[in-house]
């Protein structure tokens, strides 16, 4: 069983790119992770000056990270390798609340299939007061069966 | 069921992925799923469980690459019906 750190450490992602400060669980079915949309983020600058909001594409690509990639990584286990990637094929998500910078949010992937190299995933993003932020369904393409 | 029952429900099954609604229309057996209907190819996935749980199959890896139009599609069908 691969450990969470493990899977963090293997990440493809950096700074600013990253968004997953922490792998809560994992298992077959799904992951659960978190991260701090810190105030010193660079996109606060422009979105909006005066009025920063985390961007919607920002809370899907967090959602991707945590709920998509670390579990991708996670089923390919040993076949996971620094040539390896993750996809993204498809996004439809819902967003019901504001993330203002220094939330915390946590991520709740489940797995809807992982077939002929494809992860499709229901995804949910909970704030600190444990409300939805944002919710749906993301999918990508693990590159080993290209 | 025959050919024409399972290209019917083929239609239904790969329709919320077509991007060429009148290659759709004229859809034939030599159709092709990538170039003619233009679905994304990641969406070939969606397909084939959509045609698994249709026709009460399953379908392997080797399968699933071949199945780029729809003649290979009722090829793959049939096969695996008859193995049942």
């Amino acid at each position: 069983m691969m450990e969470n750190d493990t899977i963090l450490a293997r990440l493809p992602y950096a700074d600013p790119f990253l968004f997953v400060d922490e792998l809560i669980e994992i298992d077959e079915n799904g992951a659960k992770g978190a991260f701090i949309f810190r105030e010193t983020l660079d996109f606060y600058k422009g979105h909006f000056p005066e009025n920063p909001v985390t961007p919607g594409v920002i809370l899907t690509e967090c959602m991707a990270q945590i709920g998509l990639v670390c579990l991708g990584i996670f089923l390919l286990n040993e076949h996971f390798n620094t040539k390896s990637s993750i996809a993204l094929t498809s996004t439809e998500i819902e967003f019901l609340k504001p993330v203002f910078p220094g939330e915390r949010v946590v991520v709740q992937s489940t797995k809807k299939y992982f077939r002929f190299g494809k992860l499709k995933c229901e995804v949910e993003m909970r704030n600190e007061n444990d409300e939805i932020v944002c919710n749906g369904v993301i999918a990508g393409i693990l590159s080993e069966y290209k | 069921m025959n050919k024409a029952e399972t290209i019917e429900t083929l239609k239904s099954i790969v329709k919320p992925y077509v991007k060429n609604a009148e290659a759709f229309e004229n859809l034939s057996e030599d159709t092709d799923f990538l170039r003619d209907l233009q679905i994304n190819s990641a969406n070939l996935v969606d397909v084939a469980l959509d045609v698994e749980e249709a026709f009460d199959i399953t379908i392997d890896n080797a399968s699933m690459e071949k199945m780029l139009n729809v003649k290979a599609a009722l090829e793959i069908i049939a096969a695996k019906l008859a193995e049942k």
